[in-house]
């Protein structure tokens, strides 16, 4: 659809309309501020012009009740704004524990998207209408940033980490995707197709495709292929964290500190294993840092995550 | 206007007689290039600038005439790459970062404190050699292919993957900062030890108090950046971790080093225009400038606060939550001050005798789009909002109007006010009103549009685009073709008035400032015998 321009992008997720009401809210008060300090310029630009006779006796140089009431005010009117903009922002990054994750990497220029059943995409991605979606980003080379206009979400894709934002779609359609962080010479053809579907579409658009295992299974094939089972099975005689539920539980580590467990978590005991050592652990892992990419490293996570949660799961 | 205020003379009688003017020095080239007068340095500068300013100009007029259209046609997406970048760092670093300080503040501020020149005056004329040096290193860097990673240069795109003349950009940059650094320096030395007698702090104008604290961000800011270039060159040339997560590093880190910087630097541009606006408006009000010490505590809160609120460029960078909340809070904070000082200018026009002369126009025109500039901010300051309009074509808009709308219409507004002391010459009022005029209609008509742009979602540095923007980036394009013409205009009229321009007398417009006090133009030392000063600024009476 091509219309000449809009100003409001449509809007596709729940918290779009809330952001929408936040920057109106913005709008009517910097335009009240901004409309008082011009009508008052251009009246006292008229009235007080050279050749006017009006009065200009009791001239104030200052005015202090006066100075701090227009400090004080916006002040007190920053604040509210600030804490409505806070509020918002935490919700995007604490999202509903029930979230389906989706995994996103980005590299120079294409978005490809792994859904947990094994289905992939590049360019486009499929989410289900109405349920709270939770993506993890992370790029293969330089900072990206995933950004849908629609949605009024926007997370940068940072190579080394993996970030999250989560939101609901809540109307069905197709929306742009664009990249926001500038990333090289095709920058502006890193774009792409947001598709949200009914959940019993999306649920017939998951099944259908290429047949391949699940993230998780893939997963489980790539822990065994690593060596990652030969020290982290259950009955393994290398004395080595067990990994069952690992994800959003508590660890308490050697140097005192205690985290919760999340992607990025196991991402860095994986790459950089000495930095979060688990207390009453050796520091005796090997760095896979170079060896398994980051779409496999994925699934490794999700093989983790999934070994916690579904017994039936093959377990080494 | 009032009669000249004969009690306002400070300097003793006889002192006024003109001595011999700093432009009857010589016209030989060594005479300028050897120089160690502040006001022929300042000169220099405003060459330089000012040749800067239109290369850069040159690469914003490329991209606006490439996005008329959707498609990139005019231009292959590697050189509209290089086009921002070239445009970025140029308009920052080699023009808009100088631009007051260099020219208006080493110009003016010796003369506003009765000195008779800056502390170090060798080592202003060597601040002008680094810079021409740095510039001279970025132009090389353009003209032997130009550099594609933005003005920010983020990592590890920079350090990485880009393959065109990053380290040579970032050596001009590192040299261009330590002529800030030096420039700072010597403004911050020469108000504490110049001083004529009787100019307490609390009797500076606020054009002083304004590049003193612009210079103490120079000097505490630029090292940051001086290490931070080094570093990324280090990483590049030697591949040794530091950004680059596969080399180990951390491509944050670079974010929060670049804009602890970077994030300050705006308020290096945007100080100094709000100092000339506080000299211009009660001039042309014949009214003191209302509230003389919030100005100057908002001025110090601002120079403050400014250190503190870079993380807010990194909203979306995957940083901590709590950390963006903390960043946040400051921004909103930083727009207090920034607030007082918008309400204090308008109250100086409360019972004024206002007259509209060019200068007053620019300095009017500051005053409304640095007011819609910072508020804009706030739209970026809260965070939610932020995770949608970061990176998209409204924080172009909001920067420009703090940048361009604030700080180029400021700059120009004080050349037109200083014009007469600087060159000796009267210039066109009706062709310096019709500029001011142009260029705020033409601005606004480049960036408003591009508010709009940026909420419906259109990212910044996008070389081509989907046509739904077209008819806003056709109107952006549109102004842009209306402020060149405005831009060019004080280029004509003012060069003409060099040579057919009325002899301007010591005070055409019955300022008070000490800079008046002198012939136009000044004579080699300024003062034949310095000054005793006796009351604060400002001191106009509108009857």
């Amino acid at each position: 659809m091509t219309v000449p321009f809009h100003v409001l992008p449509a809007d596709g997720a729940a918290s779009a309309t809330r952001l929408d009401s936040l920057a109106l809210c913005l709008l009517l008060l910097t335009g009240a501020v901004a409309l008082g300090v011009l009508v008052m310029m251009i009246v006292f630009c008229v009235r007080y012009r050279a050749r006017s006779k009006a009065d200009r006796s009791h001239v104030p140089s200052r005015d202090l009740p006066v100075e701090i009431a227009w400090t004080a005010i916006p002040m007190l009117l920053f604040l509210g704004l600030y804490a409505w903009g806070a509020i918002d922002y935490a919700a995007l990054y604490r999202p509903d524990p029930a979230a389906t994750p989706v995994f996103v990497v980005a590299k120079q220029w294409m978005w490809k998207a792994e859904h947990r059943n094994g289905r992939r995409e590049v360019g486009q991605l499929h989410l289900p209408l109405g349920r709270p979606v939770r993506l993890v980003l992370t790029s293969q080379d330089v900072i990206h940033s995933f950004f849908v206009p629609a949605f009024r979400i926007k997370q940068d894709a940072v190579p080394g980490r993996y970030t999250s934002i989560g939101f609901t779609p809540s109307k069905a359609g197709e929306y742009e995707l664009f990249c926001a962080e500038y990333c090289g010479t095709e920058h502006a053809m890193m774009t792409g197709r947001i598709v949200v579907l009914p959940p019993a579409e999306y649920g017939r658009w998951l099944a259908e495709g290429p047949r391949q295992p699940g993230m998780a299974a893939r997963g489980f094939a790539l822990f065994r292929q690593y060596g990652c089972s030969g020290c982290h099975a259950a009955g393994s005689s290398v004395h080595a964290p067990d990994l069952t539920n690992l994800l959003g539980r508590r660890v308490h580590l050697q140097d005192g500190r205690e985290i919760t467990a999340d992607e990025a978590y196991v991402r860095d005991s994986i790459y950089l294993p000495r930095k979060d050592v688990v207390a009453g652990y050796e520091p005796i892992m090997p760095s896979f840092a170079g060896q398994i990419g980051e779409e496999d490293l994925l699934a490794i996570i999700e093989y983790i995550r999934e070994s916690g949660h579904d017994p039936s799961t093959e377990r080494p | 206007m009032t009669r000249p205020q004969s009690d306002l003379s400070l300097i003793e009688e006889g002192d006024t007689r003109p001595g011999r003017s700093y432009l009857s020095e010589g016209w030989t080239l060594g005479s300028w290039l050897g120089t160690r007068d502040h006001k022929r340095i300042a000169l220099l500068y405003a060459a330089s600038i000012t040749l800067f300013f239109f290369l850069g100009g040159i690469a914003a007029a490329l991209i606006r005439i490439e996005l008329a259209t959707p498609q990139g046609d005019l231009v292959s997406a590697d050189t509209y790459n290089k086009l921002f970048t070239a445009h970025g760092v140029i308009m920052v670093w080699l023009f808009l970062i100088p631009s007051i300080p260099s020219v208006l503040g080493n110009f003016l501020m010796p003369m506003m404190i009765g000195a008779r020149d800056l502390a170090f005056p060798r080592l202003n004329l060597a601040s002008w050699y680094l810079y021409m040096l740095g510039g001279a290193i970025v132009l090389w860097a353009l003209l032997a292919g130009g550099v594609d990673t933005g003005w920010t240069f983020y990592t590890p795109f920079s350090t990485m993957f880009s393959n065109s003349h990053v380290v040579l950009a970032l050596v001009g940059v590192l040299v261009v900062g330590f002529s800030s650094i030096l420039t700072g320096l010597n403004f911050i030395v020469t108000v504490h030890t110049m001083r004529a007698p009787g100019m307490g702090w609390f009797r500076l104008p606020l054009f002083v108090w304004a590049n003193y604290a612009t210079s103490l961000i120079l000097v505490l800011a630029t090292p940051v950046l001086a290490m931070t270039l080094v570093l990324v060159a280090v990483e590049r040339l030697f591949q040794v971790g530091i950004f680059d997560p596969a080399l180990g590093g951390d491509p944050l880190l670079f974010q929060h080093l670049f804009w602890f910087y970077s994030h300050p630097a705006v308020y290096i541009m945007v100080l100094p225009a709000m100092g000339v606006a506080s000299e211009i408006i009660p001039c042309f009000a014949r009214r003191p400038v209302f509230g003389y010490r919030f100005m100057a505590y908002a001025i110090l809160a601002i120079g403050v606060i400014g250190f503190l609120v870079w993380g807010h460029h990194m909203f979306v960078s995957g940083q901590s939550v709590y950390a963006g909340m903390v960043f946040s809070l400051l921004s909103f904070m930083v727009a207090v001050p920034s607030a007082i000082k918008v309400f204090n200018w308008t109250a100086t026009l409360y019972k004024g005798r206002i007259s509209f002369s060019a200068p007053m126009l620019y300095a009017l025109g500051f005053v409304g789009l640095f007011t819609i500039g910072g508020l804009t901010g706030l739209f970026l300051a809260a965070l939610a909002l932020d995770v949608h309009l970061s990176d998209t074509y409204f924080v172009v808009a909001h920067f420009h109007y703090i940048m361009v709308g604030g700080s180029v219409m400021a700059y120009l507004g004080g050349i037109h006010f200083w014009w007469p002391k600087i060159t000796g010459r009267m210039y066109s009022e009706a062709w310096g009103r019709l500029a001011a005029v142009v260029i705020f209609a033409g601005f606004n008509l480049t960036f408003f549009p591009q508010y709009l742009l940026g909420y419906a979602g259109m990212p910044r540095r996008y070389h081509s685009y989907p046509e739904e923007f077209q008819l806003l980036h056709v109107l952006s394009s549109a102004g842009a073709v209306t402020l060149a013409i405005g831009y060019l205009m004080p280029l004509g009229y003012l060069a003409w008035s060099l040579r057919y321009g009325r002899p301007a007398p010591p005070n055409p417009w019955q300022a008070t400032g000490l800079e008046w006090q002198a012939a136009s133009p000044p004579p080699v030392h300024n003062f034949a015998q310095l000054p005793v000063v006796a009351r604060g600024p400002y001191a106009y009476h509108t009857d």
